[in-house]
């Protein structure tokens, strides 16, 4: 009867042009768009956008709003903001965030709020573990597992031994936690440096002095920028450099030529041949006018899986909906994805390298497959069913 | 080893340097005028993103650099002219809170016009390449070159203050601007050029780091609470106190850095002392500071106020 | 008296009156922006004791409010879940905190104070950032919000807004009593003229440092609303940045007058709320706001209804 009713209501709506129709699914995309490291959340909406913009305007052929919103780099704003996204503004279903700080804060309000939460960035292990939660995906990666994978590469490409380099904060620990974990050779010296340093001259002499293999290093955004280029600088270019978060296309196009051969890793890249990545790219490319980085793709994926289970299961039962988010087939950008247990993703991993593509700009490019089906070192104390 | 420390003691005086090309026109406000422009940090990054798109259109770094350096000396004038100027006679506090407004219009504009992500600047063919120094160890001639520029301005900013007519007046008009005044020079036109210079200063600085730095939208605000650091450390207005303080902070923050670790070794247990390491490094520019003022309330080379 | 009282008053019947507003046009988020206004209301008030009353400009302030917040977590861990229990420990670990720092810092004036405030705050900042067991610059989450009696009734929204009300409301009082009787009346006799204060036989530092300690201790208490409104305590409470606004909204609202400081504070986390809501590029707007204010406004929003009031009689 309710949905006959709805359907009329629908119909007339449909049929008088400027009024919206009825109740559209809502999105909410809270993501880090102001200060410094607003890059990064661009990616990430603009990636959705154009997930949206390919699907009509629609989730599952369901009439689609999405709520684009600023978490501002801030926990407490962003589980404000995040609230008035779910209880006030009635959203379904939220994107987000970048940064896990922020996921900590805003895990809360979503999920009690009787949303779901979609990463499509940050997987930190406090929800992979025993913190898993139903109403959390994270479609990106676990945090450690782009540097237990470079952690593999270095022992077998036969690096004997690594200088590690990382900010002197929780995520560079946690970091160089996940290389340590699954590297065999000698851990010269771990250098730590401050957030948001900007010369590295002293870090790079000693790097000269002790004339490591390899050199592993986890400086995201401007840190990264300043690293690399004075690496170059420096001289050292000889010496290989490995890293995460540190050279993606967030931060290429200011590193350029000093990037160059740089490795590291990663589930997804603008050249991984997959069906539908080299077109998403194109798109991106046309529309923004910047190479896609993987915080692009792994939000179109999150709006990819939201439309195939809205598609497959509705909105109005929320059990179901779950059930069809867990385990439902979507054309991912990745290829073949699946869910583990604590709802992180199961995924091959590449060693990418940065190279020049055709039209000039800068972007990683997958070398080869380093570990397949990788489930993440929590997953096995999640036990949320 | 000991090649090693001398090297970064080099390394942190280094550091220093560009932390003292960034103060110079921030001390030069403040001792002067007597103002306190927050809006400093931004004007850094303004010189920065103007040198990014110069060298860029160009195509040469040194005509980005001069363009940049007009460019961001208009930008000083124009800003003395529609707002500094109402606010000399005001109390600090206004002049911080309209200075954080112009470093909120200023960075959210630097964003609309070139967006949120890093920019590129390519470092000048003459300035690249590394010089060899003791065993493995090199010198980027880039860092020689910013060594050469900061101390230029330092003796630049020396000879100007203490040896020429308009640096007296300026000298006269920071203790007594009446009586300046009534002497005949016009005091305006002569804080509308000290600002503009002050600007330009910030903007030399921006663009001369943008090929070692990441140029972001984030450049101003780290670098402006350091300087603010240096400055208060060397004691407020004073040329040569601004050049002490940067020297010490580079070699205290980064000599702490990479030995402080280690010395705590010596004396304690290997996981305390990393542990204490980690607590204490990023502090030490903050310990420094406040050492040194309980133990000269008006840092080190400050006129009592 | 003035006309601030009343205008305090009414401020804080405005706030009230906001759970009831809100239930009617069926918006109960408008209840959580009015706690976090309030909140920021008490912290703003505490600054305005230092830098109103005594012309102690703190750029560290925002170290209180992650004292107060942090409190919560390491009382939460042990077990101590009451609100007043934790509020307790939070202004002890505060005072404690500006005890040292103000003995320092009370050493210089001007600028030179600004900064020795800052660097202490920036040394709290950074050792929350390093403190693995809570999650270091990630922060952690709070299982739950404090308790009142063993019970969990600030669970609730409105109940949590009333009981912060009542803490500015208790905040406001006790200030305002403050600042107009001796001991605030030497303080802003400091402010004037140290000199003059000295030779009638006060000694200043005693009264700046004890209003430095009781302006710590009440942010902090702010500090444990907001880890409790939020359910999440980072070392981001502690940033410089949030130490500039709360400055800022000292100065927006007016320096000097309590009512000004939580006005101030209510316009500056209304303005962002709004215009954070219209556009990504918020920023810019709000500096031109600023902007405006303190050219055409000396004295902040307080500043310019006085102007208005007595335009009317001119």
């Amino acid at each position: 009867m309710m949905r006959s009713t709805l359907s009329v209501f629908a119909l007339c709506a449909a049929a008088l042009p400027g009024l919206a129709a009825a109740d559209p699914v809502k999105v909410g995309l809270l993501l880090t768009l102001s200060g410094p490291p607003a890059v990064l959340g661009e990616h990430a909406r603009d990636g959705a956008l154009l997930a949206l913009k390919k699907l009509d305007g629609k989730l599952g052929g369901e009439a689609a709003e999405f709520l684009v919103t600023d978490a501002e780099g801030k926990p407490d704003i962003a589980a404000q903001k995040a609230r008035r996204l779910v209880e006030s503004d009635g959203a379904d279903v939220v994107i987000g965030p970048i940064f896990s700080n922020i996921m900590a804060a805003i895990a809360g309000p979503v999920t009690e709020g009787g949303a779901f939460l979609l990463s499509p960035n940050a997987g930190p292990s406090v929800f992979a573990g025993e913190g898993c939660n139903p109403d959390i995906f994270v479609v990106s990666y676990q945090n450690d597992q782009p540097d237990q994978v470079m952690g593999e590469y270095a022992s077998g490409a036969g690096y004997g031994s690594v200088v590690l380099i990382a900010p002197n904060y929780q995520a560079g620990m946690d970091h160089l936690g996940g290389f340590k974990r699954t590297y065999d050779g000698d851990i010269t010296a771990e250098l730590m440096t401050q957030l948001g340093q900007l010369d590295y001259s002293a870090e790079l002499a000693q790097i000269a002095a002790y004339q490591p293999d390899a050199v592993y290093a986890f400086l995201p955004g401007g840190m990264g920028v300043n690293f690399v280029k004075q690496y170059q600088q420096a001289g050292l270019s000889g010496i290989p450099m490995m890293s995460s978060f540190t050279t993606d296309e967030t931060t290429l196009p200011a590193m350029q030529d000093a990037a160059l051969g740089m490795l590291s890793s990663g589930s997804w890249s603008p050249d991984l041949d997959v069906p539908g990545n080299a077109e998403f790219v194109d798109d991106f490319i046309a529309e923004y006018g910047r190479v896609p980085a993987s915080y692009a793709a792994y939000a179109y994926d999150a709006v990819m899986l939201l439309d195939t289970a809205i598609a497959a299961a509705g909105t109005e039962d929320r059990d179901a909906l779950r059930e069809a988010l867990r385990t439902v087939d979507f054309p991912s950008l990745r290829g073949k994805f699946s869910f583990g247990a604590n709802q992180f993703p199961v995924q091959d991993f590449y060693l990418t390298e940065v190279v020049q593509r055709a039209d000039g700009a800068y972007a990683t490019s997958a070398k080869e497959l380093v570990t397949a089906d990788y489930v993440d070192a929590y997953a096995d104390a999640c036990t949320a069913e | 080893m000991a090649n090693l420390f001398l090297l970064q003691l080099l390394n942190g005086a280094q550091f220093g340097i560009l932390l003292f090309l960034v103060a110079a026109g921030l001390t030069l406000v403040f001792g002067i005028m007597d103002f306190i422009n927050l809006a400093h940090g931004v004007l850094y990054m303004l010189g920065a993103y103007l040198m990014a798109m110069f060298a860029l259109e160009t195509g040469s770094f040194w005509l980005g650099l001069l363009l940049a350096l007009a460019t961001t000396l208009v930008v000083g004038l124009v800003l003395e002219w529609l707002v500094f100027r109402r606010l000399y006679d005001r109390p600090h506090l206004d002049q911080v809170l309209a200075t954080f407004a112009l470093m909120l219009i200023l960075s959210e504009g630097v964003k609309i016009l070139w967006g949120s992500a890093p920019l590129n600047v390519a470092m000048p063919e003459l300035l690249s390449g590394s010089i060899p120094l003791a065993g493995p160890l090199r010198y980027p001639v880039y860092r020689i070159a910013i060594i050469v520029a900061g101390l230029a301005t330092a003796a630049g900013l020396w000879w100007l203050i203490a040896r020429t007519r308009a640096g007296m007046l300026l000298r006269a008009g920071a203790s007594n601007r009446p009586m300046v005044a009534a002497l005949g020079t016009d005091i305006s036109r002569l804080f509308l050029l000290v600002f503009a210079l002050g600007a330009m200063l910030a903007g030399f600085a921006g663009a001369l780091v943008s090929p070692v730095l990441s140029v972001d939208p984030g450049m101003g605000d780290s670098i402006l609470i350091l300087t603010f650091v240096v400055i208060v450390i060397g004691g407020v207005g004073s040329v040569k106190g601004a050049f002490a303080g940067a020297l010490l902070v580079g070699i205290v923050d980064t000599v702490g850095r990479i030995f402080g670790p280690i010395w705590l070794k010596l004396v304690m247990d290997p996981a305390a002392a990393t542990q204490a390491g980690r607590v204490l490094a990023p502090m030490l520019v903050y310990l420094l500071m406040a050492a040194v003022l309980s133990w000269r309330p008006n840092g080190l080379f400050g006129r009592p106020s | 008296m003035s006309a601030a009282p009343k205008a305090a008053i009414a401020l804080l019947i405005l706030l009230a009156l906001v759970p009831p507003a809100a239930a009617a046009i069926g918006d109960p988020f408008l209840t959580v922006i009015a706690t976090r206004m309030a909140v920021f209301a008490i912290a703003a008030l505490s600054l305005d004791l230092i830098l109103g009353y005594g012309a102690l400009v703190s750029f560290g302030h925002a170290a209180y409010l992650g004292l107060g917040a942090y409190a919560v977590a390491v009382c939460a861990r042990h077990g101590i879940t009451d609100l007043f229990l934790q509020m307790g420990a939070a202004a002890l670990a505060a005072a404690l905190f500006a005890a040292v720092s103000g003995a320092v810092s009370l050493r210089t004036r001007g600028i030179y104070f600004i900064m020795i405030t800052l660097a202490f705050g920036q040394m709290a900042y950074f050792f929350f950032v390093s403190l693995s067991a809570y999650g270091g610059d990630d922060g952690t989450a709070l299982a739950a919000r404090s308790t009142l009696f063993g019970r969990a009734w600030l669970e609730n929204d409105t109940a949590f807004f009333y009981m912060v009300l009542a803490c500015l409301a208790l905040a406001y009082g006790g200030l305002d009593r403050l600042v107009h009787a001796r001991f605030g009346r030497v303080l802003t006799g400091t402010r004037e003229s140290e000199l003059r204060m000295r030779a009638i036989g006060y000694r200043p530092f005693r009264y700046r440092l004890a209003a430095y300690v009781l302006s710590g201790m009440i942010c902090a208490v702010a500090g444990v609303l907001l880890a409790n409104q939020t359910e999440y305590v980072s070392p981001a409470y502690m940033a410089w940045t949030r130490s500039g606004e709360l400055i800022v909204m000292l100065l927006l609202g007016g320096v000097g007058t309590l009512a000004g400081a939580m006005a101030g504070a209510l316009v500056t986390v209304g303005l962002e709320e709004l215009l954070a809501g219209w556009s990504e590029h918020w920023r810019l707007c709000f500096g031109l706001i600023l902007l405006a204010v303190v050219l055409w406004s000396p004295a902040g929003l307080t500043g310019l209804l006085r102007r208005l009031l007595a335009g009317g009689r001119r």
